[in-house]
């Protein structure tokens, strides 16, 4: 990309904070590993070889698979990693979240967080991405996030297994007295064919763990495995058809207390009367006492139930101070448009866009301005944690997406040292982004410094949840097209504003940490997608407005996804291409864009005459290093626009469970079709409005439409699977309705416009 | 007051307005219903009162004179009910936290229709959200949980 250059003697966020601390350290440092932290936490007779594989005498192999598991299937594909080169089958291993630990660090997570699209394989994108890479391990961020989890695992947990089969084959060959090329494994067992000798893994565990790991740790060739690429069994599927005790919210200990949080309606407003004395003298209510983080401010409510401490929240009569952002939507949207004509970041700049709109004629002119409301995660499980501070230590259990961060964060809103507290992570009611933040837990340590040891499971209401979110943040964007006289663009120019999420996320985090540079993040899904036009230009604004924002499923691309598919396609529309010839004809420099819009388009057999009130739409969207198109096929009913059917072709460059990685395209569509149907956050009086999901639902089973996925493996590089269906699902949809009816949707969501059946 | 849940009884000693959710989930250990919404909307703790499905979370334990059966009551990990069978072979959960709502749902479901229509599984499954979208693995599960019943699996 020609702005590659320019762009690198900038500073960019995250790079800029981090880039700077990590190079400085230096290699030595970054090779050396981190401590295992398994060793301290053996049960009699087990011995570990890695942070990721222990063994008993019994034979029992318990994997660690260090990712939060929130339905996205990454504990059984990461146990899969580590099973498939120590040859056993996932039903013969236990497998675990682990502790919270450095040596979990995750260096993709930050891989792409430079400012080059996926596909930019040039000297100076794969040395920022190297850089960070060192950086995500002195970071040392234990995170699940960025479709990150297999791309960081797939070398290391593969090693992983594969040392520790290598260590016990060795250990066997000593016992046994046979030469260690003579032996072969199975099920757990290593064998000597000519002889008939066997020993399990159990029994020679304790010896192959003192030995040295090997040097040279040999995998597998993908033709000989056996789990991988296959669609496995999920191994948390019988604990979720049962009802089994799993998440956060099913926490039970001895002597435990319930609570819950009312938390000010206004960000980082503090209350400036509270009347405490009626919610206090409810039955079954110990104590209310306040709270205060980098969150907000309010009140924690300690009650013997559950219900108890809800009733009693909503009896607390409080006057909370006034906001320090705009009140309304409107006075938020009249900041986001004001910010449109400040002077942003340019993040892509190819050729000369400003000539080539000079002497553009009027009618070879498209303009259009796009909109996204905020948005909130709603997880099906509220927000909630259980902690216990007793002895100078605090336990906390909570579903997470960064262990490491809820361990710092919490010790130090509890004042002690990090290695006083022992993260309990547990499988969570849905993330999507929600559970890299820490409110939750650190509500939770504080409330447990006021119950004298006993624990306390304090769960918000899914009120309090809706109102108290880091949201996907609204955006604004600009789009303006100069098309050639065979109606192809031959400039685009696209400005897109909206609050820094990485700016808002370091004032929660880490407030003394300022911000550098831009936020990629503003223009995600728009300056790095695989398109070829002669003049091209995306600059992002960071909007001042500090209502917390955040991740939300796929971040930047679930804006930008909307904007840049859409407007590629009302150009298409003016100049009269088809949208699938278009992008086949933009993207021909990029085989592995081209051959994702074919088959999609093969699949929906796009172009093929449809009965009348049925119309398609197609994008595209290139994210977390997964190409996807998809389709979507509207139909016109009495009820409303139904939509039929959805087709997702996705190149994950390496599939490495093509089960999970069908439901989670398919998950992340419906995702979000529903947030462009019918989602939006809106504000009056400085407080979000909707509350619940009567007034913040999504898609319902009557609504869902028939899917058909295909998953290719055509990139040489491996991509994410979590967050990729997501950015291109809003804009197929709006461009099927603007098949089927005309009309342009340029704003979310979709309902303010049009009815849904 | 007593409470029969699951097959055994359950002496308690709550508010009558508690929410049956909250007797259960705080009172009695039944962590199985899952707390969504508080208001009816979501249908993650829906449980069987007299064979009915009833979202747990509004309505008040004081009001609850029949028997309770929650998705610990219909089958275990050693021995599933045709729907959890049905919801394991189809691999339906993704996150998992509704899925037990969707579970009891669809139980009364086959429990009153042997062979719904796709327009009766709408109808019963639509007050049950799911955040992930297993929505089509759902439907395909309640037609292989049609087919295992009828086999007396």
């Amino acid at each position: 990309m020609a702005s590659v250059g320019k762009i690198a003697r900038r500073t960019f966020l995250i790079g800029a904070a981090a880039i700077a601390g990590g190079v400085a350290v230096g290699y030595y440092y970054y090779r050396k590993p981190y401590p295992n932290p398994l060793e301290g936490d053996l049960v009699a007779d087990e011995a570990t070889f890695n942070p990721y594989v222990k063994i008993g005498a019994d034979n029992t192999i318990t994997i660690v698979a260090p990712r939060a598991e929130m339905g996205q299937g990454i504990s059984t594909t990461l146990a899969a990693m580590v099973a498939e080169e120590l040859d056993v089958g996932l039903d013969q291993v236990k497998v675990e979240h682990g502790p919270a630990s450095y040596a979990y660090y995750n260096s993709a997570i930050l891989e792409e967080g430079g400012p080059f699209a996926f596909f930019d394989e040039s000297m100076t994108a794969e040395v920022v991405r190297a850089g960070m890479g060192v950086v995500g391990k002195f970071l040392a961020l234990q995170g699940t996030g960025g479709s990150a989890s297999t791309r960081d695992a797939f070398l290391k947990m593969r090693q992983a297994g594969a040392a520790a089969r290598q260590m016990l084959i060795a250990a066997a060959a000593q016992k046994l007295d046979i030469a260690a090329a003579d032996l072969e494994t199975a099920n757990g067992s290593i064998l000597h064919k000519a002889s008939g000798k066997s020993v399990t893994y159990g029994a020679v565990a304790a010896t192959a763990a003192t030995m040295a790991p090997p040097a040279d740790v040999r995998l597998k060739d993908k033709a000989d495995w056996k789990l991988l690429g296959k669609p496995q069994k999920r191994i948390d599927m019988p604990a979720k058809v049962t009802g089994a005790p799993i998440f956060g919210i099913d926490v039970t200990l001895p002597d435990m207390l319930y609570g819950t949080i009312k938390m000010s309606p206004r960000f980082w407003a503090k209350p400036v009367k509270a009347d405490l004395s009626k919610a206090g003298k409810m039955p079954g209510v110990i104590k209310i006492v306040p709270i205060e983080t980098n969150y907000g401010h309010g009140f924690g409510i300690i009650a013997e139930n559950t219900w108890a401490a809800f009733k009693a929240a909503e009896a607390i009569d409080a006057e909370w101070a006034d906001p320090e952002y705009p009140l309304d939507s409107a006075a938020i949207s009249e900041v986001l448009k004001q910010a449109l004509s400040t002077k942003g970041s340019v993040m892509r700049d190819d050729g000369d866009v400003d000539t080539a709109f000079a002497d553009a004629p009027r009618e070879k002119i498209v303009e259009a301005d796009y909109t996204v409301p905020y948005l909130a995660h709603a997880t099906m499980e509220p927000m909630n944690a259980t902690a216990r501070l007793k002895d100078g230590v605090l336990d906390i259990w909570c579903g997470n997406q960064a262990p490491t961060l809820v361990r710092q964060l919490c010790a130090s809103v509890v004042g002690i040292e990090q290695d006083k507290v022992n993260v309990h992570t547990t499988f969570m009611g849905g993330g999507f982004g929600r559970r890299v933040e820490v409110d939750y837990a650190l509500c939770a340590a504080l409330m447990a410094k006021e119950t004298a040891g006993r624990p306390i499971k304090v769960i918000w209401t899914r009120e309090e949840d809706m109102r108290h979110d880091a949201y996907r943040p609204a955006a604004i964007g600009k789009f303006q097209a100069r098309l050639g006289g065979d109606g192809m663009p031959v400039a685009v120019d696209m400005t897109i504003a909206s609050p820094s999420l990485i700016a808002s996320t370091l004032r929660r985090l880490f407030p003394s940490i300022s911000p550098l540079g831009p936020d990629k993040s503003i223009v995600d899904g728009a300056h790095n997608q695989p398109y070829t036009i002669p003049n091209y230009r995306v600059t992002g604004v960071a909007a001042p407005v500090s209502i917390p924002v955040g991740s939300w499923r796929s971040v930047g691309s679930s804006i930008n996804g909307f904007f840049h598919e859409g407007f590629l396609d009302e150009i298409a529309v003016a100049g009269k291409t088809d949208p699938v010839e278009l992008r086949k004809k933009l993207m021909a420099a990029y085989p592995a864009a081209v051959k994702v819009v074919e088959k999609v388009a093969e699949l929906a057999k796009w172009g093929e005459a449809l009965p009348a009130g049925k119309a398609k739409g197609m994008a595209f969207t290139l994210s977390f290093g997964s190409w996807v198109g998809e389709i979507v096929q509207v139909a016109d009913t009495p009820a409303g626009i139904r939509i039929e059917k959805v087709w997702i072709a996705a190149d994950v460059g390496t599939a490495l469970d093509p089960g999970i990685i069908e439901a989670q395209l398919i998950s992340a569509a419906i995702y979000g079709l529903s947030a462009a149907m019918a989602q939006e956050i809106s504000f009056a009086d400085g407080m979000v409005e909707q509350s619940n999901f009567h007034d913040y639902d999504a898609m319902r089973i009557s609504q869902c439409p028939a899917f058909e996925v295909a998953i290719l493996e055509n990139f040489h590089k491996m991509g994410g699977v979590g967050e990729v269906g997501t950015p291109p699902a809003a804009p197929a949809l709006a461009n099927a309705i603007f098949a089927l009816t005309g009309k342009r949707i340029r704003t979310l969501p979709m309902s303010r416009e049009v009815t849904f059946a | 007051m007593r409470l029969t849940v699951d097959g055994q009884a359950f002496d308690i000693n709550a508010d009558p307005e508690m929410p049956l959710l909250w007797a259960l989930r705080d009172l009695m250990g039944k962590t199985g219903p899952k707390f969504g919404c508080g208001i009816a909307a979501c249908g993650a703790c829906t449980v069987h009162v007299d064979g009915q499905p009833v979202r747990s979370c509004s309505l008040p334990v004081g009001e609850v004179t029949g028997a309770v059966i929650t998705i610990e009551g219909i089958g275990t990990e050693g021995r599933l009910h045709p729907v959890q069978q049905a919801w394991l072979e189809e691999q339906v959960a993704q996150c998992g936290y509704c899925q037990a709502g969707q579970i009891m749902s669809a139980v009364a479901l086959l429990d009153e229709v042997a062979d719904p229509t796709d327009a009766d599984i709408d109808n019963a499954m639509g007050g049950n959200l799911c955040r992930c979208g297993t929505y089509p693995k759902i439907r395909a599960a309640i037609r292989r949980a049609v087919v295992l019943k009828t086999a007396g699996i």
